[in-house]
């Protein structure tokens, strides 16, 4: 290691440790442990993950719920998704996350809309199973044409002794449409992950145990899906696009701008092709096992990796599909040459730092370093160790690493680091926009997007330039002042 | 291929190209395993229907796009407008994740609350050691000046004993003894976000103003404000204390969140900033009366001041000329000042602009959704301009508002063809929408969907706005306010009616340059 290498790390220990004096010594020493140096040729990013948050900090985490009915299940386009509990929960999840759908609303589609069975007190003492039951029979009425519903469990379910599968079961068998209970309760887990390990759960136990793929689906060598994209500004659509120039067959996508069907008709693919690793391994590896589907990860953030991942993706196929890759590959070049010659001579030497959850916190870096931008910091809401043994292929050294970090830490690490571009969440965003940082949210891609796929690199690269320099950023010092 | 460096094309356009556009047709029709087109468009046709209509309103457990948050969100909203307070949820996370994300949404501010972080063995052995740790970590990281104490529907359930446990805290020196922290149990499953709004005044009001060394109460010439859950709370604070500056009153507002929800872009963050301080809670006490500008916001905080002895009043969200009236009438009569001669003028300004454009309001029909006071205050406007609310409705609206917007509608011609829908949601409106159109509706940005199902145009003027920005800079209060509120309206009617005129060599005709 350099000299100047040396200093840096010492440096950043530094900021660490005046950062964590601002706890309580019980405090200090767990939080500690989540926060690291990345060094050269490390195996993973040596901090801990996956625990519980500390009560009381501003932890940035969601909960199970938001998991299974906000990431996993509540894009699935055809079936209508329960908020089983009071009336909160749904309400703030309502519609807020981008996951886009063609469908007719209200009709043959249901993502932008709040279903709840709205608890008072006297489900609470009494128990909600008939209401459940009630709720569901109205919503088949009502919904005619839905496909299937899912029963998202908020905290009180698991706490009052509610029997959702049983009214599950014999309301499915009742109205001949799927009915898949989840105990994505809020107070499970440490975080959001837990309720996609519950809702992938959900779905191998009571759609692939219960229902076979369409006899109707043709197969083909070439059939691939694609799960762990939740379509977010349409994000799927651009990876889509790839995958079928390349001359794959995408026979389902989980579950953004995904049906019932799809879900259904999975165990027919040839490979599993997974984005988000994070909340959908789990279903990847009980196909490898149960089914004999391989599954593969892939990253589609930036022209490095979208083509890294196209061949080792034609790589599972015969050479027709590998000369397509590379023919795809070359057609898009001109595009990547021209946004890559408009956009870096703006962005070089740009500094990163990022806080998100999922894939993002390594899968972006590439697409930044595109750029000719760097990454400072990253870390993640609700990563597990395997996240962080996939972050150093990414990260370089001297990176600092924040697992679930505190608003308090983000706020005083991005002060004293002083990045060019802050990239994390809306509770995030005008935090640092007050502090003059340019910003940019990463989960809904600040309402724009697509991000994925060539397409949508051309836009990322657009929404980074916009972000740090927009001429705003000059104005926030008043001249007397 | 579509994308080109010259101009990015992002979502709004991409997705209208060719490619894409093939993409979607295959995956429908391979894939999806939809309904067929005939029969989407028959079932589609039948929702628009009075039988429809009738099944709708027939349910008994579903709830559909409600206009109603829970508890918690209000009383993080309360929390929030007392000076350096930082709401402590106790609880499951997720929640704070929740309300922090909504209210962000709305005012594009950050906003600060924490959680106590109760998992599944908080859940079995109750949540007070994360309530100790909480309220610790809380304290050093934070330096609040006060900690705001609630509760999401887990702890609840669990029946966690909030005082107990915050006594406790103290005890094992995770806060000073002294250090102020008021709390309020806020149940999900009861009421809604005005009704823990409700709660947390409340409950911050009693800790102070019950303290065992609280000074006993004696009256003075102080008049309180509360002014309720309320999306325009910068612009409407702030006209509240410009009136008070005209007044020449120095009224005390409960729960004052305009500067906190409104801090500038100037290389600072503020974690903190205003807010109605402890000395003023403090001094509230004494006050001789208290004005609720929301009555369902404040109805046990209403009783509970009542009982300490103050003259209580309940207004519904005053907007509009009459509401406005009343509100400085009561100020006057209470401080035996009268009434500005400059917000006379403004009330005259006020009554010339809606003499102005009284012909393009007058006989138009509205349906109007949002929170039981805020519709209440629009409907009431609506009637004094010769408009026609014709569907009022709240989903935290009770017997008792329904009954309120009846008697309101009942004093007007122009509500013979009103009524109100407590408990009822947005499909609910849909079903109503179809049946019975209006001209226009007023709500929130969930309206957006059934603006698209029934092409009538929304005015956003309620809570939570999500996709126009800074409005919530702008009173909707006062006869300014009652401007702001007439030009907004008028607005959409003018655009809509180019919008209806616009086909040239067809409608040349009513497409007016000057209207």
């Amino acid at each position: 290691m350099s000299l100047a290498n040396e200093q840096t790390k010492e440096a950043t220990q530094a900021l660490i440790d005046e950062v964590l004096e601002a706890y309580p010594e019980k405090s200090r020493k767990r939080r500690a442990k989540h926060i690291g140096i990345q060094k050269a040729e490390a195996k993973d990013c040596d901090v801990k993950s996956n625990v519980k948050s500390i009560p009381g900090v501003m932890t940035i985490r969601g909960c199970a719920y938001a998991g299974s009915k906000g990431v996993v299940w509540g894009p699935i386009k055809d079936m209508i998704h329960i908020s089983h509990g009071p009336v909160g929960c749904g309400y703030y999840s309502w519609s807020g996350r981008r996951n886009y759908y063609i469908g007719v609303t209200g009709v043959d589609s249901w993502g932008t809309m709040h279903f709840t069975s709205d608890f008072q007190e006297k489900d609470i003492v009494f128990g909600g199973d008939k209401k459940l039951a009630k709720v569901i029979d109205e919503i088949n009425d009502l919904f005619p044409l839905v496909n299937g519903i899912s029963i998202q469990s908020e905290c009180p379910i698991g706490l009052i002794g509610d029997d959702i599968e049983a009214v599950a079961r014999n309301k499915s068998a009742e109205i001949g449409k799927p009915i898949i209970p989840v105990r994505c309760e809020g107070f499970r887990g440490v975080s959001q992950s837990l309720g996609h390990h519950i809702a992938n759960d959900t779905i191998r136990d009571w759609v692939f145990e219960k229902s076979e793929p369409r006899a109707e689906l043709e197969t083909t060598p070439y059939d691939v899906t694609i799960i762990g994209d939740y379509n977010i500004g349409g994000d799927a659509w651009s990876s889509r696009i790839l995958l079928e120039e390349i001359g794959l067959r995408v026979i389902a996508q989980w579950s953004g701008d995904g049906t019932l069907a799809e879900l259904e008709n999975t165990p027919k693919a040839k490979v599993n092709l997974i984005h988000c690793y994070r909340s959908m391994n789990y279903i990847a590896r009980h196909m490898e096992e149960k089914f004999n589907i391989p599954w593969m990860e892939y990253n589609f953030f930036g022209p490095s990796q979208i083509a890294e991942s196209l061949r080792k993706i034609a790589a599972l196929f015969d050479d027709k599909i590998q000369a397509n890759a590379e023919a795809v590959i070359a057609k898009y070049q001109p595009l990547i040459d021209g946004i890559i010659a408009k956009y870096k001579p703006r962005l070089n030497g740009k500094k990163v730092m990022l806080y998100v959850g999922g894939l993002r916190p390594r899968h972006v870096v590439d697409a930044y370093h595109d750029l000719g931008m760097e990454v400072t910091g990253t870390g993640y809401e609700f990563a597990h160790n395997d996240d962080y043994q996939r972050t150093t292929h990414y990260t370089k050294e001297g990176t600092l690493i924040y697992d679930d970090v505190t608003a308090y830490e983000f706020e005083k690490f991005v002060e004293k680091l002083d990045p060019d571009l802050v990239a994390s969440g809306i509770k995030e965003k005008y935090v640092f926009q007050k502090m003059g940082k340019p910003f940019r949210q990463m989960h809904s891609w600040d309402y724009s997007g697509p991000y994925h796929g060539y397409d949508g690199f051309a836009i990322f690269a657009r929404d980074m330039d916009m972000a740090i320099n927009n001429p705003v950023w000059n104005l926030t010092k008043a001249p007397w002042a | 291929m579509p994308q080109n460096p010259e101009k990015v094309i992002d979502h709004l356009q991409l997705f209208r190209e060719p490619e894409y556009k093939e993409i979607f047709a295959s995956k429908r029709a391979n894939f999806e395993f939809g309904h067929p087109d005939e029969e989407v468009a028959r079932v589609a046709e039948w929702t628009k229907s009075e039988e429809y209509k009738e099944k709708n309103f027939s349910r008994e457990a579903l709830t559909i796009n409600p206009t109603k948050a829970c508890q918690p969100l209000g009383a993080v909203f309360a929390a929030q407008g007392f000076e350096g307070t930082l709401p402590f949820v106790h609880g499951s996370q997720g929640c704070v994740a929740y309300y922090r994300s909504h209210l962000t949404r709305h005012f594009k501010e950050p906003n600060s609350a924490v959680s106590s972080s109760m998992t599944e063995d908080a859940a079995v052995f109750g949540g007070l050691n994360n309530m100790i740790d909480g309220l610790a970590n809380t304290y050093s990281l934070y330096q609040p000046k006060m900690i705001a104490v609630l509760t999401t529907c887990m702890a609840e359930v669990i029946g966690d004993d909030l005082q107990g446990f915050i006594v406790n805290a103290k005890n094992k020196d995770s806060i000073p003894q002294d250090f102020p922290a008021p709390h309020a149990h806020t149940p999900a499953f009861v009421g809604s976000h005005v009704t823990g709004y409700d709660n947390m005044v409340k409950g911050i009001l009693n800790y102070f103003w019950d303290a065992p060394d609280a000074a006993a109460r004696v009256e003075d010439d102080g008049i309180n404000i509360i002014p309720g859950f309320d999306g325009y709370a910068v612009g409407n604070n702030r006209e509240l204390k410009r009136i008070f500056g005209l007044f020449g009153i120095n009224a005390t507002i409960i729960s004052d969140v305009s500067d906190v929800f409104d801090t500038p872009t100037d290389g600072k963050f503020r974690l903190y900033d205003g807010g109605t301080t402890i000395d003023q809670v403090k001094a509230a006490k004494n006050a001789k009366a208290t004005i609720s500008l929301q009555e369902y916001c404040s109805p046990q905080t209403l009783s509970y001041i009542k009982d300490k002895g103050q003259d209580v009043t309940k207004l519904n969200y005053p907007v509009g000329v009459a509401a406005t009236d009343e509100f400085l009438v009561k100020l006057a009569e209470l401080t035996g000042k009268p009434v500005p001669a400059e917000l006379t003028l403004e009330r005259g300004r006020l009554v010339d602009a809606i003499a102005d454009s009284h012909t393009h309001i007058h006989g138009k029909r509205f349906a109007i959704f949002g929170d039981p006071d805020t519709t209440y205050g629009l409907s009431r406007f609506l009637l004094e301009m010769g408009a026609e609310p014709v569907h009022i409705l709240s989903t935290s609206g009770s017997k008792k508002w329904e009954k309120q917007v009846q008697k309101l509608l009942d004093s007007s011609p122009f509500g013979a063809s009103g009524k109100a829908y407590g408990g009822k949601d947005l499909w609910h409106l849909r079903s109503l929408l179809f049946t019975d159109p209006v001209d226009y509706m007023i709500g929130n940005s969930y309206g957006k969907y059934l603006e698209r199902d029934t092409k009538i145009p929304l005015i956003r003027l309620t809570y939570p706005i999500f996709d126009r920005h800074h409005h919530h800079r702008y009173p909707t209060w006062g006869y300014q306010g009652g401007l702001n509120v007439l030009v907004r309206i008028l607005d959409k009617i003018l655009d809509d009616m180019d919008n209806h005129t616009n086909i040239a060599g067809e409608t040349d005709y009513s497409f007016d340059l000057i209207r």
